[in-house]
């Protein structure tokens, strides 16, 4: 897979280092939208909360022309062959975000219709909560992916075929009129 | 919404129930029901077409919004209707009138062991998609429609999920990893 | 599961759900040779879009039979998202109905939430006070708009116009945060409840809401320099997805489709529901049935939910947020510390639910994809018996069989975006 099969030394840590720096600055999603978090993905694609700033606002419509597989939104079963060949075709480097509960284990439909997450077909290496996520929660999850190049750890993690399976916290959900309160508890 | 206030009168609009009678009186065995203010009619199922094909020509009904099934299999207690033989499923149709500005509904009871009602895609276009959804989620047999097929489930999917003895509604919730099954 | 079906009956359903029997068959046509060359019109090809693709709005296929670049035929082949949520709503009491319900149309879930609820009310026979009638009706009109707004986005994203996509995002995202202020949420809410609404509007809500409405106004006449007269937009869309009256109708097609073509429908102003009667708007509806219309519908009705918010806000009725039957509501939550009476009474709500009588009802609401109606079956226990949405999209798509006839592929995409389908609501 490229640079991983070099040994890391003093010669070669610098040109890995290079490597990563432009892997994780210009990860391009492929347009994967299927439900309501498509449009909280577009909404962190917009001006308000900017992609663009990391690299990131070029969604690319051909899978072969991305790095990152977002899945935004409720898998049914009638799609699941299609995110199969579609992250398929993708070009190794490739990573995936779940994005929403959905898409990481079922979400709230545990019926017949549904994929109970979508990494009983895709490996997943950032699952990101929220039903929808927030642009906040979803920019979260990607810049832990970010980091998590920048480690080289989401390589090793990666063995067995199996993606980093990364888990972060929800960040939104407190509408930003409340002010956090502190309570003091009394005995 | 009390009674006296205008948007009551016009879902409980007595144009509404007229319909139904003249819908009762132009096909003898229906059953004219006021369900919550709105008019309701219950036909036998072998003249579905002709009451769709009734309320176009002669009832100036302009559009069909909805077909779609109810399976009645596990109610607790069900509404009884004098004069209608309730049976496992209820083909139901809301139908609305733009010049006359009422709506009406239309329900045929169609047994277990013979689900098939005649389609009426040929009369009212729009209900083509309702029809395959409840053919697909029911396996109600459409009879005359032009494409019954599956719309909502792969193509290969074995049985009718919305049936109440076919798929689970909440299927166990499986943690991965996890020894104990939940 | 066949046993009832005859064997050629048995032998028909089967070859109906074959593999691949729902995507388009080529048509057979027989060719005669009489030596010579093959004549060069005898072909055409059978293409595919989506499900995954740029500007199908969503998981929407559609089949497309070509003659050169030419459409013949078109057919949607739906249910790449259908999640069961008809089926999930049986087993869900009617107090958490909305949190389903909602996730249907997710572009405006108010609207969702509004015709269960409604449907749930109504077969229960409990009337909301006005004040909830009020809140109700002010979020859905805010809804819609947010609605329309992602309309222009996405819309301008697939003629071409990129830029629109920011733009309508920009006001988008102020209608969104005066939402997550009043219900918590920026999307699918859960605020429209059986009974009433779940909350109070909070404090600043006046100020917050015409400092946003004033935003949205601006944004919106900027689209409409922007656009408008735009001769690129004009020529792009003028013409293309042309449908009648009659066609419309007959498709089951309602919403800015059917007012596109010259017909004045709009629930809220025919078959009024909640205040609708009571405040001063108008029905925006034009003439030629092409896809410029329709962008210029929706556009206009921003402006006209803009209009009603403004008065939601004047003439806001002071009162209860919600119905007082602690049958149907909860008790308020300070009250539990005190009376035990309230403590069962939630209790009882939130793990069982509240039974509702058997019968059954249709409820139409006017969302901003057409009408979006709530069939709903009780038998007696707090769980629907039968939930049924009447998805406008669903529907709607059925639309899109004569307005392809005959034009060229890439207005297909103009055409698609101008239906404007959510595929939540047209696969449940």
């Amino acid at each position: 897979m490229g640079m991983e099969s070099i040994p890391y030394n003093f010669l070669t840590g610098r040109l890995e280092d290079l490597v990563k720096w432009a892997r994780r600055h210009s990860v391009w999603p492929a347009t994967f939208g299927l439900a309501c978090c498509a449009l909280e993905m577009m909404a962190t694609g917009a001006a308000h909360y900017d992609l663009a700033r990391y690299g990131m606002e070029v969604f690319r419509a051909s899978p072969r022309q991305a790095d990152l597989m977002i899945v935004a939104g409720r898998l049914s079963q009638k799609m699941a062959p299609v995110l199969r060949q579609v992250y398929d075709q993708m070009v190794e480097p490739k990573w995936v975000i779940s994005m929403g509960v959905c898409a990481s284990t079922g979400g709230m439909f545990n019926n017949y219709a549904l994929v109970q997450g979508v990494d009983q077909i895709v490996p997943v290496d950032v699952y990101v909560p929220g039903c929808p996520p927030g642009p906040e929660t979803l920019m979260h999850g990607i810049l832990t992916l970010h980091d998590e190049i920048r480690r080289g750890e989401i390589m090793k993690r990666r063995g067995e075929g199996r993606g980093a399976g990364i888990e972060i916290e929800q960040l939104d959900g407190t509408p930003s009129h409340v002010q956090p309160v502190t309570l003091s508890r009394s005995v | 919404m009390t009674a006296d206030s205008p948007r009551e009168e016009i879902h409980k609009s007595e144009g509404a129930l007229e319909l139904a009678y003249a819908v009762q009186e132009q096909f003898p065995g229906s059953v004219v029901h006021d369900s919550h203010g709105q008019a309701v009619v219950y036909v036998d199922r072998a003249v579905w077409h002709d009451v769709a094909q009734h309320l176009r020509d002669e009832q100036q009904v302009t559009q069909c919004l909805d077909v779609t099934v109810v399976d009645h299999l596990v109610d607790v207690s069900r509404l009884v209707i004098d004069g209608v033989r309730p049976e496992r499923f209820e083909v139901v149709a809301n139908f609305l009138s733009h010049p006359r500005n009422l709506r009406l509904r239309v329900i045929c009871q169609v047994p277990e062991d013979d689900p098939k009602v005649a389609s009426i895609a040929d009369v009212f276009p729009g209900v083509n998609f309702g029809e395959r959804e409840s053919f697909d989620l029911f396996g109600i047999v459409f009879e005359g429609h032009p494409d019954l097929t599956r719309i909502l489930m792969p193509d290969d999917w074995v049985g009718h999920p919305l049936r109440k003895d076919d798929s689970p509604g909440r299927v166990p919730v499986a943690f991965k990893e996890d020894p104990a099954p939940r | 599961m066949t046993e009832h079906l005859t064997a050629e009956e048995r032998v028909r359903l089967e070859a109906a759900t074959d593999e691949g029997a729902q995507e388009m068959q080529p048509r057979t046509r027989e060719v005669v040779m009489t030596g010579g060359l093959w004549p060069e019109d005898t072909d055409t090809t059978i293409i595919n879009m989506g499900p995954q693709h740029p500007s199908t709005h969503g998981v929407l296929r559609i089949m497309l039979e070509l003659e050169g670049e030419t459409v013949l035929r078109a057919k949607p082949v739906v249910g790449y998202l259908h999640t069961g949520m008809e089926k999930t709503g049986e087993e869900l009491t009617y107090v958490q109905g909305s949190t389903n319900v909602t996730r249907m149309d997710y572009a405006s879930p108010l609207t969702n939430e509004l015709v269960f609820s409604m449907a749930t009310e109504r077969l229960l026979d409990v009337e909301v006070p006005p004040r909830a009638t009020w809140i109700r009706m002010y979020l859905v009109e805010l809804g819609r708009i947010a609605s329309h707004l992602l309309f222009q986005a996405t819309n301008g994203m697939d003629i071409g116009a990129l830029s629109m996509m920011v733009y309508g995002w920009r006001e988008r995202e102020e209608t969104l945060r005066l939402l997550e202020m009043i219900t918590g949420l920026r999307m699918n809410h859960n605020f429209i409840r059986p009974g009433g609404v779940a909350a109070d509007l909070p404090d600043g809500w006046e100020e917050e809401t015409l400092a946003v409405l004033d935003k949205v106004e601006r944004g919106t006449r900027d689209y409409a320099d922007l656009l408008t007269e735009n001769p690129i937009w004009t020529e792009r869309l003028v013409g293309v997805g042309t449908i009648d009256t009659e066609q419309a109708l007959a498709l089951g097609a309602t919403g800015p489709i059917l007012r596109s073509t010259g017909f004045p429908w709009d629930l809220r102003k025919s078959q009024p529901y909640l205040a609708y009667d009571e405040v001063d708007f108008d029905v925006v509806y034009t003439q030629n049935g092409d896809c410029y219309d329709r962008y210029l519908i929706r556009l206009y009705e921003i402006l006209e939910s803009v209009k009603i918010v403004r008065q939601c806000v004047e003439r806001m009725p002071a009162g209860d947020y919600r119905v007082q039957d602690r049958k149907v509501t909860p008790p308020p939550r300070a009250r539990i510390d005190e009376s035990m009476e309230a403590l069962i009474h939630h209790f009882k709500l939130f793990t069982e639910g509240f039974k509702v009588p058997p019968g059954e009802t249709y409820v139409a609401a006017e969302s901003p994809r057409g009408e979006i109606g709530c069939y709903l079956v009780s038998d007696g226990t707090s769980k629907p018996a039968r939930l049924h949405i009447r998805g406008p999209s669903f529907y709607n798509l059925q639309s899109m069989a004569p307005m392809v006839d005959g034009t060229l592929v890439a207005d297909t995409v103009a055409i698609v975006s101008s239906i404007d389908p959510i595929m939540g609501e047209v696969d449940r």
